[in-house]
């Protein structure tokens, strides 16, 4: 009955990620001085989970260093020691490695083992200082030391017989042998006089007995947790011994697992690679956090409630199926009856397709919960005040875009502290308060997700943009920008007017990858900006990359889809308004602007219905924070539209970001606002100006 | 996969072939009788309108939806610089499997008429001569004969991985 005990590493790592940023959130939720014993407890809880999971699992250098934490922890909880902020800072600390250590465990990779111990020294100094409590309170935090320490007054000499049924309990001695170890120094020996002969070996009872030897400079207390869990299944005794008591002949603590239980090799070897880990001291790349997420599971936790009315919608299908099946008959076919079931179909499929996407839709707090701790921490780099707001954190958004905001985000608000918000001093100048805000708010408008991320800081400052820009040669001399235009240019790849290189933001790549990631996902960014009062960045991005709602159009005998997020507007064509410069672009002017004309047939080189402009309709659109009226043939109906790509089979075609299969089965393709207004320009026989550009 | 086979019996079948032959799918392009590994065949459709990709070459007919993948067809007649024809009864798309650099890829040829099924042993391949520039054979695996009518073999891979429109990443603006 070897039970592979990797298949359990997964839920393993899942829940210890999921406890480490509990324990995080409830760190910088703990106010100093006065703690709330509840929140204490959560930490104290999540922390004692991964503890014992790690030593099941065989993860010991992880298993010991939570060890230390949670002893921390417990005397916080119990009172016994105050609350600093240097202890808080020291378990965020721990925390990070903690973070470390396992993502290193779950991808079989070597860990920065110097840092985990300057972190592990820091949390034993803490320990160390601080609590009212006697040096008893310290000695467990040492294990790995413990050998070196001089054996105590008495050791413990623990009697350990569990009840031949332990096994069916789910506990394993090799697992409380090991933790018992990982106390302090020790000796074990096991008692195999119960075996019995191979004949009569059962493999599910236990028969081995141990006697545990170990430091009595140890806690009762943390032996007794050891055996918390198996108190009614097994004969424990624990005594005080004499000294000579230790040196009795024992079996070396190493040998332990090679004990007649049948679920030990493989731990054994477990516990080996999991020491050749903590040796290797190779330096793992400084950003622990965008680590952790690469090999990241691809399994994801839905809450019950969605998979309840999942299983509903089913059951409501299947009972429209049956009575659509009872209407087979031809002779006596009711078609009133037929008609509405149709129509219950028709709903039900339409909720069952909610459903299941709602399955890929996560809370946003998924990824606005790192920002508490990087706010917290760049800000005191910084030395500056801020205070951070979450709004609407609780707004769903599918994984996939989830996964792919994060890095953006977190760029956003590093630049919002580093460029944004200015020093307390400064701000004192300018009449703000000293502690800057900064606000992330997340909501639903429509089919779109908005992400707003607001800082009342500095704002931009578009005289010293235009210059650097014209300095660069992005913009023309006497070239005049509208501001909002301006402030656009931060974009612009290579443009960075950070005064010095930090190292939190500003190394010229930046803005215009952000831009580019969110483009990537179909969303759009914009900026709003004023100048000493702060500025707005607006995300929007469609909820799901698998389905938009789109607008059909045909041109000639295509078909087409235009999502309809970059819809700005659609309108029949007068041709008083249609203006041309060098006789060759086309401009329509639309309430004081001019947007050009992309004629769909030219750039895509197909057959028009008619070239004629006032036979057809223009499509206004927005891409890439510019419009374009799009001139087609006619407008067919609105409908969502599963996205499908061309690359599979294909490659990407511009102008166009995708396919979709319509009723009817044919294939429709659907259009790019932006790849196209940047396709229309590069057409060589109608050299468009930049739509928001007037000459002085 | 090319030379030698399984060694399994092989049904007689269409011309005097015995044991370590592979089956080629046959069709005609032109009156020329070419043919492809039929383990790569998917499956032979006839002749249905196709939904247009911008700016390809004529050879590219466009995408067709294959039971919900979008799969590009490509009229090899137009690839191989032959005259275009009306499509009749008789045209059909044969949709194969490709390899290539990007993965797997499910294309569709739009080819005269299906011929037949022949087996084919590495003996009877005979290299496809030197045509000069104006001819590549890079994509031609192997000439054989069958029933003394000769056969062109195409290393189907070759032809797509070959081909820069299929295979250019679209250009980023």
């Amino acid at each position: 009955m070897s039970i592979d005990i990797a298949q359990f590493h997964q839920v393993f790592f899942e829940e210890s990620f999921e406890g480490l940023e509990i324990m995080e959130s409830s760190l910088l939720d703990l106010e100093i001085g006065q703690p709330d014993s509840e929140a204490i407890n959560t930490i104290f809880r999540a922390a004692h989970s991964i503890k014992g999971g790690s030593g099941t699992f065989g993860f010991s250098a992880i298993g010991e260093f939570t060890h230390v934490l949670e002893t921390l922890l417990d005397e916080m909880r119990n009172g016994t020691r105050d609350v600093t902020r240097e202890a808080v800072d020291v378990l965020l600390l721990a925390v990070d490695s903690l973070r470390e250590m396992l993502s290193a465990a779950r991808d079989g990779a070597d860990f920065d083992a110097n840092a985990v111990a300057e972190v592990h020294a820091k949390l034993e100094r803490q320990l160390a200082l601080g609590g009212d409590q006697a040096p008893a309170a310290t000695a467990p935090a040492a294990p790995t030391e413990s050998a070196a320490q001089p054996a105590g007054a008495g050791d413990w000499i623990i009697a350990f017989a569990p009840h031949p049924n332990l096994f069916a309990t789910g506990n394993d001695p090799v697992r409380i042998l090991r933790e018992l170890r990982a106390l302090g120094r020790s000796e074990i020996e096991a008692d195999l006089s119960q075996l019995p002969d191979y004949a009569e070996f059962d493999p599910e009872t236990s028969y081995a007995r141990w006697t545990v030897t170990l430091d009595g400079s140890v806690e009762e207390r943390a032996i007794r947790e050891v055996f918390e869990w198996v108190e009614d299944d097994a004969d424990i005794s624990l005594t005080r011994g004499a000294d000579a008591a230790a040196a009795t002949a024992t079996q070396s603590g190493a040998d332990d697992t090679a004990a007649p239980v049948v679920a030990a090799a493989p731990d054994a070897d477990e516990r080996r690679t999991g020491e050749d880990r903590r040796t290797g001291d190779e330096r793992r790349s400084t950003d622990r956090r965008a680590g952790g997420n690469t090999a990241a599971a691809s399994s994801i936790r839905v809450d019950i409630g969605k998979v309840d009315s999942l299983i509903n919608l089913v059951g409501e299908l299947v009972i429209t199926q049956s009575m659509l099946g009872q209407l087979d008959d031809p002779q006596t076919v009711d078609f009133e009856k037929l008609r509405e079931g149709l129509a219950q179909l028709e709903r039900n499929t339409r909720e069952l397709q909610e459903s299941v996407m709602r399955i890929r839709m996560l809370p946003i707090s998924f990824s606005f919960n790192r920002f508490p701790r990087l706010v917290r921490d760049l800000s005191t780099k910084l030395g500056k005040e801020v205070e951070l707001k979450i709004v609407g954190e609780q707004t769903e958004l599918d994984k996939t875009v989830l996964e792919k905001i994060a890095d953006p985000l977190v760029h956003l608000v590093r630049n919002a502290l580093d460029h944004g918000i200015e020093k307390p001093d400064i701000r004192a100048e300018a009449g703000k308060p000293l502690c800057g805000t900064l606000t992330l708010a997340a909501r639903h408008e429509g089919g779109n997700i908005v992400i707003e991320i607001s800082d009342d800081g500095a704002g931009l400052d578009a005289e010293k943009l235009l210059a650097k820009a014209r300095e660069r040669g992005l913009v023309g001399a006497d070239e005049v920008l509208p501001e909002e235009r301006i402030h656009e240019l931060i974009f612009h790849p290579g443009f960075s007017t950070a005064k010095e290189l930090s190292d939190v933001s500003g190394r010229g790549v930046g803005m215009d990858v952000v831009k580019r990631n969110i483009k990537e996902l179909g969303g759009v960014i914009e900026l709003h900006s004023t100048f000493g009062a702060g500025s707005t960045i607006r995300i929007r991005l469609p909820l799901t990359l698998a389905i938009l709602d789109g607008q059909l159009v045909r041109v000639g005998d295509q078909t087409y889809i235009v999502p309809l997020v970059s819809i700005v507007e659609s309108l029949q064509i007068d041709p008083e308004r249609v203006k041309s410069v060098v006789g060759a672009a086309e401009l329509y002017r639309l309430r004081g602007e001019y947007i050009p004309i992309v004629r769909l047939y030219e750039v895509f080189n197909i057959e028009p219905q008619s070239s004629a402009l006032e036979d057809g309709l223009i499509v206004v659109v927005e891409g890439e924070g510019q419009r374009a009226g799009i001139l087609i043939d006619e407008l067919l109906g609105q409908q969502q539209v599963v996205i499908k790509s061309l690359e599979t089979n294909y490659r990407k075609v511009d102008g166009i970001s995708g396919a979709t299969i319509l009723g009817d089965g044919t294939v429709a393709m659907i259009m790019d606002a932006g790849g196209l207004i940047a396709l229309n320009r590069i057409q060589p026989q109608s050299p468009i100006p930049s739509p928001k550009v007037k000459a002085a | 996969m090319d030379t030698s086979m399984n060694a399994q019996p092989i049904e007689m079948g269409i011309g005097d072939n015995v044991s370590d032959a592979d089956q080629y799918l046959t069709f005609l392009l032109n009156g020329e009788e070419y043919g492809v590994d039929i383990l790569r065949v998917q499956e032979i459709k006839g002749w249905m309108a196709t939904t247009q990709i911008p700016n390809t070459p004529e050879y590219i007919r466009g995408v067709m939806n294959l039971r919900g993948a979008i799969v590009p067809i490509i009229d090899l007649r137009l690839r191989f610089n032959m005259p275009a024809i009306e499509y009749t009864a008789t045209t059909v798309v044969i949709v194969l499997k490709v390899e290539c650099e990007a993965g797997e890829r499910t294309i569709g040829f739009v080819v005269d008429a299906v011929s037949d099924v022949y087996n084919v042993s590495a003996e009877q391949f005979k290299a496809a001569p030197d045509f000069g520039s104006h001819v590549h054979t890079d994509f031609i695996r192997a000439l054989a004969t069958v029933d003394d009518k000769m056969v062109i073999l195409l290393d189907i891979d070759r032809l797509v991985g070959g081909d820069d429109v299929l295979n250019a990443s679209g250009s980023q603006h």
